[in-house]
């Protein structure tokens, strides 16, 4: 349990008659990188919404750092970045920071650490409905960093970033696990899958590969982690039971190296947030 | 809930607010202009004298449904919310920090219609200019709360627009401003009796005209309490840290 910051067991999420994620297992070892990869609606979104606590869910168990999710005493220790730049667009850099600082219980110095470590000291005055998008972004990834949460959620953070800040972000990634914190990070861009640790590919609400960045481009052969992926999805698509009736199938899709776990529900139409 | 988050929601808010002068200039100015507008109207007769202090609870209660109702849209549709739930603030701190944050402005927004319409309009007041002020400010709070509430069932703008007819206008039409109370209809006057705006027009009626003792006022002002913690009871229900 202490090696693991997230673990899933069977989490199912309905909306409606839908079924967004079904039966989905998933452990997240502490001071890792995870990608979590897909194309959008795939359930990647609800997912980590689960994980942080704010998602209903019809089924499962999920507990992050040892407690389930959204207790009151993981609100100090979880930081979550929003697809949206969650932040308030008639306030500064520095006031919206200076406020969720002073929710999280964070010190004030705290704002002027994470404006540093996300590059925007010099925008720390400017309002931030005049920001970039990217800039906006990294306004609600500075608020999640806030008080050092040991694990952080970040739903696509490098989306619409250029590829220097991309590289720098990834770069900051890296160094924050270097430090012990653990990171969730979504996207859709799938050459970013290279930069985890880890690499969970979701499709239609359930994970059809769980690898490393090594073994996703080895046991497919392919030449990019977007060709590889291409791959495993199509090997989803045609395998046996992937739109049968009836439950799951549970199927170990066997790569050659027996790496690719494939797990597909029935059916099961995603409905992403967003 | 935690004194220091609810203080800091009220402070962003306010800051939010100070960042744009012009909601601040509708917010102080616009209620006065009405009132001088109805004045003004009234000129050549005694109907100012018996309808302005009502005009005086009314604004407040408005101007605060409207703001509070918006506000709190907005923070549900930017994921604002979402995140304040997600971290340790506590849905007392977030509805109590609106709530002091708006009725500092409704006390300054009722300094203003208040001194505008008793030295500008000629308004007069025999009773307590203080209890107008506790009465005018509980009316604030309770559209703030009212609106609080109606954010929680409107999933857009245009919906939360809409409240204002539903929440405000029946209070309006039942409250005695445009019919004493006990000639209307028996139904409406149980519902009139029961709704609280009504109540801060009586007690706005008694302060200006100091037929009533204190007692009576106080009395209205606790009844429009109750309606407040009623109203932030339900709106913070319907505050879900998980959703769909």
């Amino acid at each position: 349990m202490m090696n693991n910051s997230v673990e899933v067991r069977s989490l199912t999420v309905r909306r409606g008659r839908t079924t967004v994620i079904d039966a989905l297992d998933l452990d997240v070892p502490r001071g890792a990188i995870v990608g979590l990869l897909g194309p959008s609606g795939s359930g990647k979104t609800t997912l980590m919404r689960a994980i942080v606590g704010v998602q209903i869910v019809s089924g499962g168990k999920v507990d992050v750092l040892g407690r389930p999710a959204g207790s009151a005493a993981l609100r100090h220790r979880v930081g979550y970045m929003t697809q949206a730049a969650s932040i308030y667009d008639d306030l500064s850099v520095r006031a919206n920071l200076r406020y969720f600082a002073r929710v999280q219980g964070a010190p004030k110095s705290e704002v002027d650490r994470v404006l540093e470590r996300t590059d925007l000291t010099g925008q720390a005055d400017q309002i931030a409905r005049t920001l970039s998008g990217g800039q906006a972004n990294r306004v609600s990834l500075a608020a999640a960093m806030l008080g050092s949460p040991d694990l952080l959620v970040l739903d696509e953070p490098t989306v619409g970033l250029d590829p220097l800040l991309r590289a720098d972000l990834w770069e900051l990634f890296r160094r924050l696990a270097e430090e012990g914190t653990t990171l969730l990070v979504s996207s859709h861009v799938m050459d970013e899958a290279t930069r985890c640790d880890r690499l969970l590919l979701m499709r239609e609400g359930a994970i059809i590969a769980d690898t490393t960045p090594h073994d996703l481009l080895a046991g497919t052969g392919a030449a990019s982690a977007e060709d590889a992926f291409l791959r495993i999805i199509d090997k989803d698509i045609s395998a046996p039971g992937a739109s049968g009736r009836g439950g799951r199938s549970g199927t170990r899709l066997l790569s050659r190296e027996g790496r690719f776990r494939t797990d597909r529900g029935h059916g099961a139409k995603a409905g992403g947030r967003r | 809930m935690n004194p220091l988050r609810t203080l800091a929601t009220t402070g962003r808010v306010l800051v939010q607010i100070r960042n744009d002068p012009r909601t601040i200039a509708l917010l102080l100015i616009v209620p006065s202009l009405l009132i001088g507008l109805v004045a003004w109207i009234f000129d050549e007769t005694e109907v100012f004298s018996t309808i302005g202090p009502a005009m005086l609870a009314l604004f407040p209660f408005i101007v605060m449904f409207l703001v509070t109702s918006i506000a709190t849209l907005r923070e549900r549709r930017s994921g604002t919310l979402e995140r304040l739930l997600s971290m340790p603030l506590g849905r007392g701190d977030f509805i109590l920090g609106y709530t002091l944050a708006f009725g500092l402005l409704a006390i300054v927004q009722t300094a203003v219609a208040v001194g505008y319409a008793t030295m500008i309009c000629g308004l007069e007041i025999e009773g307590s200019v203080g209890l107008l002020f506790v009465v005018a400010i509980a009316d604030a709070l309770l559209g703030t709360a009212l609106g609080l509430l109606a954010s929680a069932f409107a999933r857009t703008e245009f919906q939360v627009v809409q409240f204002m007819p539903v929440f405000v206008f029946p209070q309006i039409l039942l409250g005695g401003i445009f019919l004493p109370r006990d000639q209307l209809p028996e139904v409406l006057e149980t519902i009139g009796d029961w709704l609280p705006l009504s109540h801060a027009i009586d007690a706005l009626n008694a302060v200006s005209t100091g037929d009533e003792d204190d007692a009576y006022i106080w009395l209205r002002v606790l009844f429009i309490a109750c309606w407040i913690v009623g109203a932030i009871i339900v709106g913070s229900l319907t505050l879900r840290r998980r959703t769909p």
